[in-house]
């Protein structure tokens, strides 16, 4: 691929973002070790709120390592060590006194392969809200399920079998009923980390367009492999390179004309 | 005699190996590629056919030789044993024997040392007929296997057919080996069955079958052969085991996999796998002098009134010995929960406690429900510890304060010491067998049905 990427007139892309929208997440001097190892290094980035932000990169560039840290998924792992400052809606996210749990309920997370729970759809879907106690009656529960369905446009393929097992659908009705799962919980930011890489082409489509439909409610931040994808569905554009974050911008200025003549050389294909 | 024969074919298989291998070598000369198999296969090949016949003659012979020679020493004496009856044809034969190749015969007389003498010579042109089979089969199949030899000849097929041919052969001992005891277990079942009516053996309440008189001659007592008191006995015991052991067994399972850290799980896993190790004996005794006295002591203490041996006992300790067997299996099934599982309820902000409640135990249900099965039928199987802290009473009671005993003790103590066996008394034995056997025989499949379930959901 020598030429530029070529670009669809979506929506996505013809809105432009502008620095003026207030930021939902803030990094400042963000840095991640993992042991010995300097995975992320002085990340400063702004996520406007209810867009699309997009993290490319080479394999090991970090950006699944950073898209970790905003909900703390990182904590899981004893050896990583996480400093600088993260702050959602100017809260510290790293301040002790944060409970993570609450963190996590505000920030869902969609995995890079689908993975449901071994229950049914409609339990899949529920099992935010009851762990959370976000909902008192069982018609409540009902309409939240039909309501996170419908917005993660799965409803009309699954209304009639809600107790069938969640494992039984497609991969790419599974990613749908993952991220119906993590709306449910009603955050406000998503992070995907590769939310099509196990998907078919048709699968992926589906996914993009309910991912451009779901920036008017939430703030979402995605990893992705495919540069297209990324041109396709977000407004801003981060590119990651040895953990450091080389540039971020506007996504049509970082795919038409980068700053960086590294990100120039990955976006053309000249290595990565 | 068998053993150094036995020697002397496995250095000829060694010797025909190499010189097998050498052979195609030399027969393969500048063009080694043309070989059709590796070297090593023509090697195997000669040594196959040269020792395999051979060795086969050997074993046949040793089997059929004993039986062919007693029936053509038996039938020339035939004359003077008419009157015998089998257990003196067998005493003669054991003296003859004995005579013939050293040891003490109980009786000598002439006749038995004609008889002996007989065997000897017999004895000795045996081994000399088979000798002289071996070596004229060894030979041929050496002959045929050196001439086949050539760099076309497939041999490595041969060498693996011949290997599948013994793989089958393992294969299918090991199954007729579980028919015969399956068949002779419920053949011996039915010998019991025709002198105590099953309905009575199957429901009834009372166990007595000491009652029995050991001979003719003696006056017994009623004998009752009620199977229903070792029935509620097992299943008390098991229960109790059970309960100790289940919670134990998967609340361990769940620290180990999902709170400890790496270091302690190193540690601790081994550790608990220890208690796997002890011999139930030890268990055994444990019960009877340390967890025995202290149960009837504190039940005394709570005015409780508790007999020395005590189904609690025995359950309890059969539940500590079970606990590693429940916390491995279980350990396994939970660690073979997807960690994708565990991140996408993280994700959700579901706490660890939550996660594991929710969705990792749920998850893992099938396999540690199995794993409760497969507990459940070996703390059915096991004899020692009750022997030792159950005692032998066949009470019928569910009240774990009382001395119980179960089927697995019955069976043991039914065929210790002196015992005529043809007596209902002994062959009981062998009906409490069947239906130990058919209990815990449908608790594995049930066990295995579930464990395939599960795998479906994850493949």
């Amino acid at each position: 691929m020598n030429s530029l990427p070529s670009f669809e007139t979506t929506a996505a892309t013809t809105a432009v973002p502008t620095a003026a929208v207030h930021p939902k997440i803030t990094g400042r001097n963000v840095n991640v070790f993992y042991g010995e190892k300097h995975a992320i290094k002085d990340v400063n980035v702004d996520i406007p709120e209810r867009s699309v932000m997009a993290f490319i990169g080479p394999s090991g560039c970090g950006k699944s390592t950073f898209l970790r840290c905003i909900n703390r998924m990182n904590d899981t792992i004893p050896i990583c060590r996480v400093t600088g400052d993260i702050r959602i809606d100017e809260q510290d996210i790293y301040d002790r006194n944060l409970d993570v749990v609450q963190l996590r309920a505000r920030v869902g997370m969609v995995f890079q392969k689908p993975n449901p729970f071994p229950k049914s759809i409609y339990e899949n879907v529920a099992y935010g809200p009851r762990i959370h106690g976000l909902v008192k009656s069982k018609t409540d529960l009902d309409e939240v399920v039909e309501t996170a369905l419908k917005k993660a446009s799965l409803w009309n393929e699954v209304k009639d079998r809600l107790l069938e097992s969640g494992t039984g659908l497609s991969g790419g009705q599974q990613q749908r009923l993952c991220i119906a799962r993590a709306i449910a919980v009603s955050p406000e930011v998503i992070l995907m980390d590769e939310p099509c890489s196990a998907l078919d082409p048709i699968a992926t489509a589906k996914i993009e367009e309910l991912i451009d439909e779901l920036k008017q409610n939430f703030t979402i931040v995605i990893v992705t492999h495919s540069m297209q994808q990324a041109a396709r569905v977000s407004q801003r554009t981060a590119f990651f390179h040895l953990g450091i974050m080389v540039e971020e911008g506007a996504t049509d200025q970082i795919f038409t004309n980068p700053v960086d003549t590294r990100t120039r050389d990955y976006i053309t294909g000249r290595f990565g | 005699m068998f053993l150094t024969l036995f020697g002397i074919l496995v250095a000829i298989a060694i010797a025909c190996h190499l010189a097998g291998r050498r052979r195609s070598i030399a027969l393969a000369g500048s063009n080694y590629a043309a070989l059709h198999s590796l070297p090593g296969y023509y090697g195997a090949w000669l040594a196959i056919m040269t020792v395999g016949p051979a060795l086969i003659v050997l074993v046949v012979w040793s089997i059929a030789a004993p039986n062919v020679l007693r029936s053509m020493v038996l039938s020339q004496f035939s004359a003077q044993l008419a009157t015998s009856s089998v257990a003196q044809l067998d005493g003669f034969w054991r003296d003859i024997q004995a005579i013939a190749f050293g040891g003490t015969a109980g009786i000598r007389d002439a006749v038995r040392s004609d008889a002996a003498a007989v065997l000897s010579s017999r004895a000795a042109t045996s081994t000399t007929m088979m000798i002289v089979l071996m070596a004229a089969v060894g030979v041929a199949g050496f002959v045929y296997a050196w001439n086949a030899i050539a760099p076309a000849f497939r041999s490595r097929h041969r060498v693996e057919s011949v290997v599948k041919v013994l793989l089958a052969v393992s294969a299918t001992i090991a199954i007729l080996t579980t028919i015969g005891i399956v068949v002779s277990l419920i053949a011996e079942s039915m010998r019991f069955f025709s002198m105590v009516s099953p309905i009575d053996f199957l429901f009834g309440l009372t166990w007595t079958p000491q009652q029995m008189a050991f001979r003719a001659d003696q006056v017994g007592g009623t004998a009752a052969f009620g199977f229903i008191p070792l029935l509620t006995g097992t299943l008390l015991i098991t229960f109790i085991a059970m309960v100790v052991a289940a919670p134990l067994g998967i609340m361990a399972a769940v620290y180990l996999s999902d709170y400890a850290t790496p270091k302690v799980r190193a540690v601790g896993k081994p550790v608990l796998e220890i208690l796997a190790g002890i011999p139930t004996v030890v268990y055994g005794f444990f019960a009877a002098l340390t967890v025995a006295p202290f149960i009837r002591n504190s039940g005394h203490a709570l005015g409780l009134d508790v007999s020395s041996e005590s189904a609690l006992a025995a359950g309890v300790v059969m539940g500590i010995m079970i606990v590693p067997f429940v916390s491995s299996l279980s350990d396994d099934v939970i660690n073979a929960v997807p960690q994708s599982l565990r991140d996408g309820s993280a994700g959700l902000g579901a706490t660890k406690s939550e996660t594991i409640r929710k969705v990792v135990l749920p998850a893992a249900l099938p396999g540690i429900v199995s794993a409760l099965v497969l507990a459940v039928s070996r703390a059915m199987g096991e004899t020692m510890i009750v022997v030792m802290a159950a005692g032998l009473a066949a009470n019928l009671t569910l009240n774990p304060l009382e001395a119980v005993t179960t089927i697995t003790v019955q069976i043991g103590t039914l065929l210790t010491g002196d015992q005529e066996f043809d007596s209902p008394k002994t062959l009981a034995a062998f009906g409490l067998g069947l239906v130990l056997f058919v209990i815990t025989l449908s608790l594995n499949l049930v066990a295995l049905r579930v464990v395939n379930k599960y795998r479906e959901q994850y493949d």
